[in-house]
């Protein structure tokens, strides 16, 4: 088992608030991991640092074994690394043909084509189709995106992140505020995922989370508190300790 | 002969230092009311100089129709322009609150393209002049320095105002409670501050206090119906330049450019205002928040 | 084909009424003189409005100063007709070429900072232009403008006439090729970016698009698109004045383009048209205090919304030419 992305005492600082603590964190090819947390444990100043929307303090970033800590945002979405966003980020007047056929064409021709049409570039049309195929698009491909069921706009959401070809996807919190019959639609395309893709889930959703996890990470107040199998993260006394706490004060 | 050219320039500095303090506390008090409307308010009101406009026309008026004096006109303007911005903020402008700035920015170029051919239509394009009273007007020789009487009775007005404006920003209730709706307008009115009442007291006094300085600075600045387009820019630079947290920044930035406007076109009159606005992108590129604001 | 495939293609198909635009675009050219002055004015601005377009409507970059490009196309394309040759066309590509580099060059202050910071930077380097042009009386004519501007032949055979029919044709040429080649880019993968910076920065990003270099580079394209207007107007009327760097200059093609709708690839066209027509009526019977009206006009878009406004709009159109 090969890591594909590491982080070596990871810290950020906002002013005196330590918000990522020294955080040294590994992911393997192919592994289904959770990232787990109470309110207010970091996971999103993590995922900021991970994707490079904030700059860490100190500590480094490492992406198929090269280090990726100073790098753009974008850079590192080329590279394969990937998140999805947990409220919807959507382009809301554009349609999932035009969101999908952006990814893809940043990624086949670096987006910076301007003298050809969108999809007039070899493989665009072909991977569009077959990513909206995938999460259940092709129905839906060329309507305003905030006209569509708040399920089909998560799976949207998944498809668009993976239109760009991740090595490593992070999940983030997917299926959040979705209804209950559209739930399954997304439970599926993540388990569809396809094996190779290094998965990171941050998610409140135990069920979720259990369901999907073969590994668990507990960040709390913005350091690494346990990791390990899902049956050993249940059991173990400090995360109850740390969840039923949260649970007591409210 | 050396000693004597050396006296001589440092007499001539000493009366641009004199005339840029007295211009720039000219500017502070015209400008004030954007500091907090744009700063705070964080409203893109490109209008504020129609209602300095307001103020000098309104003295103009009272002045030469009504025969009277200068200083009871300055009441006057400074109400009337209140008057004017109390009730275009309750009916205009109230609706653009948290719109986006492009929003704000046509609708009040709009007003401005108004203001200014309304200006035109009802008084003419020419220039208007302030009869200033006699015991205002020349100069006297302070310790060698020509100091102007009318531009030291600006400063004596001015820093009374910037002084009278920081200590109610700052220890009276309506400045706390203006502070608070600026800081969060949901939670001050989940406090019980009335909110839009103080706004619109806030968008009032800042209004006349503009039509006060463009009353005030008449004689000064020069008065016509371009007169808001004029000074926008440098209305913006005072509030760009001073940064949003509070009057201390803008008034150092007033002070600031009006001293480097007064020695610019003294010594490099060629130039004009092109030094200032190089200033200000340099500024506003290395310090978006504004040369004087603290780093959030 | 497959249903992405179609799509693509369908999202990039001619439309009628493009096509009739441009033909009743060109067959004004065979009216009776008299009205071409006003329709070179109106492709001119189209022009500006649609370079306002790339960088407003596409990208959601806020200026007051895209006058800057404008100017400096028009006194590059003055200069050159003035000092060195009358030949239109190299007036037309040098006044680009400047107005591209200017572009670029100040395409690194837009990047960082709010809207408001960037209405500021945008306004002041416009300021600044226009404050070199006037402390070089000798190089821009000062507050005389720039005299003695001629123009020889274009493309060596069709002469400048007092109608301006010339002159439309040129004008209307170079906004058709200008507005091909945006089409071209707002339907390429680089507009599509664009467009989803101007929604979500963020969200761009994380799809792996590189969001300054976009930024600049379509910053570096609107200032040659300006540019060119910029010169069709200096080579067209034969005179530059320092209003091309003027304030109101920038807000009325802000106007314009908010007018026609921004975003769209006809905005800045439909835009120049009502602009212009409007100006023409208001100024028939009150020509000085035009910008009162344009003022209301702005302050209603706001405040009543584009979409009421302008269903309003044409229906007085309609009406008034009833009559």
């Amino acid at each position: 088992m090969s890591v594909v992305l590491e982080t070596r005492s990871l810290t950020k600082r906002f002013g005196g608030l330590l918000a990522t603590d020294n955080v040294s964190f590994q992911l393997e090819r192919g592994a289904r991991q959770a990232l787990i947390g109470p309110n207010g444990a970091g996971k999103t100043t993590f995922v900021n640092l991970l994707t490079g929307v904030l700059p860490a303090s100190s500590g480094e970033i490492m992406l198929l074994g090269d280090r990726i800590t100073t790098l753009r945002p974008e850079a590192r979405v080329r590279r394969g690394l990937v998140r999805t966003f947990q409220i919807n980020q959507l382009f809301g007047d554009l349609t999932p043909l035009e969101t999908l056929a952006l990814a893809v064409s940043e990624r086949v021709s670096g987006g910076g084509e301007w003298r050809r049409r969108l999809g007039a570039v070899g493989s665009v049309p072909a991977e569009v189709e077959q990513v909206a195929g995938r999460f259940g698009l092709l129905d839906v491909l060329e309507r305003r995106t905030d006209t569509l069921p708040y399920g089909k706009q998560r799976l949207l959401e998944i498809a668009a992140a993976f239109a760009c070809a991740p090595q490593v996807l992070l999940l983030d919190e997917p299926a959040a505020g979705v209804p209950e019959a559209e739930r399954r639609d997304i439970l599926d395309a993540i388990a569809a995922l396809p094996e190779e893709v290094s998965v990171l889930l941050i998610e409140h959703d135990m069920d979720l989370v259990f369901s999907f996890a073969r590994r668990i990470s507990v960040l709390v107040d913005g350091a690494l508190l346990v990791e390990g199998e899902p049956e050993a993260i249940a059991k173990d006394a400090r995360v109850r300790a740390v969840y039923l706490g949260d649970e007591a004060h409210g | 002969m050396l000693l004597h050219l050396y006296l001589r320039a440092m007499s001539a500095m000493a009366t641009i230092l004199f005339d840029g303090v007295a211009y720039g506390m000219l500017l502070f008090v015209l400008a004030c009311g954007l500091a907090v409307t744009l700063g705070l308010m964080n409203f893109v009101n490109l209008a504020h100089g129609a209602f300095a406009m307001a103020g000098g026309y309104v003295t103009v008026v009272l002045m030469d129709r009504f025969g009277l004096p200068f200083l009871a006109c300055l009441p006057i303007a400074f109400a009337a322009a209140a008057l004017l911005g109390l009730v275009l903020e309750r009916t205009l402008y109230v609706h653009m609150y948290g719109r986006s700035p492009l929003d704000q920015v046509l609708f009040s170029i709009g007003l401005v393209f108004m203001a200014v051919a309304f200006v035109d239509w009802a008084m003419g394009s020419s220039p208007q002049n302030i009869k200033l009273p006699a015991w205002l007007q020349g100069r006297r020789d302070v310790f060698g320095v020509q100091v102007g009487i009318y531009r030291s009775f600006i400063i004596v007005i001015c820093g009374g105002l910037a002084l009278a404006l920081q200590l109610a920003l700052m220890r009276t209730r309506f400045g706390s409670r203006l502070r608070a709706a600026v800081d969060d307008a949901r939670v001050a009115r989940g406090l019980g501050i009335p909110v839009s009442t103080v706004f619109a007291v806030t968008f009032a006094v800042g209004s006349g206090l503009a039509g006060l300085g463009g009353a005030l600075g008449a004689e000064i600045l020069g008065l016509d119906p371009n007169f808001p387009l004029r000074f926008m820019i440098y209305f913006l630079i005072v509030v760009t330049v001073g940064g949003t947290s509070g009057i201390v920044g803008p008034f150092a930035a007033s002070l600031l450019l009006g001293v480097a406007d007064v020695a610019g076109k003294y010594y490099l009159p060629a130039l004009g205002a092109f030094m200032i606005y190089l200033v200000m992108i340099a500024v506003l590129v290395l310090r978006p928040h504004g040369l004087f604001a603290r780093p959030r | 084909m497959d249903a992405a495939a179609l799509g693509l293609v369908r999202r990039a198909r001619w439309r009628w009424p493009e096509v009739v635009l441009w033909l009743l675009a060109y067959a004004a050219l065979l009216m009776p003189p008299g009205k071409f002055l006003i329709l070179n004015e109106i492709a001119i601005l189209a022009l500006f409005a649609l370079s306002l377009d790339l960088i407003l409507g596409y990208a959601g970059i806020v200026s007051l100063g895209h006058a800057a490009f404008f100017g400096v196309g028009a006194y590059t394309a003055g200069l050159l007709a003035k000092h060195v040759t009358g030949d239109p066309l190299a007036g037309l590509l040098l006044g680009a070429a400047v107005a591209t580099v200017v572009g670029f060059a100040t395409s690194l202050l837009v990047l960082r900072g709010s809207d408001l910071t960037r209405l500021m930077v945008t306004l002041g380097v416009a300021m600044v232009l226009g404050e070199i042009a006037n402390a070089l009386p000798g190089l821009s004519g000062g507050a005389d403008g720039l005299q003695g501007v001629t123009m020889g032949p274009l493309l060596g055979c069709f002469d400048f006439d007092l109608f301006g029919r010339t002159a439309y044709a040129y004008s209307l040429t170079t906004l058709f090729l200008f507005t091909l080649l945006a089409r071209r880019i707002v339907l390429s993968p680089f507009g599509l970016s664009l467009m989803a910076i101007r929604r979500n920065p963020l969200r761009a990003g994380a799809l792996g698009v590189p969001v300054n270099a976009r930024l600049i580079a379509v910053y570096t394209l609107a200032a040659a698109f300006a540019g060119t207007a910029g010169a069709l107007l200096a080579q067209t009327t034969a005179f530059v004045s320092l209003d091309v760097f003027e304030f109101h200059r920038s807000a009325d093609v802000l106007l314009v383009l908010i007018i026609g709708g921004a975003g769209w690839l006809y905005g800045g066209i439909a835009g120049a048209v009502i602009y212009t027509l409007l100006q023409d009526g208001i100024a028939a019977f009150t020509p000085q205090y035009w910008q009162f009206w344009i003022g209301l006009l702005l302050v209603a878009f706001v405040l009543v919304g584009r979409q009421r406004l302008v269903g309003g709009l044409y229906a007085m159109l309609g009406w008034a030419r009833r009559r």
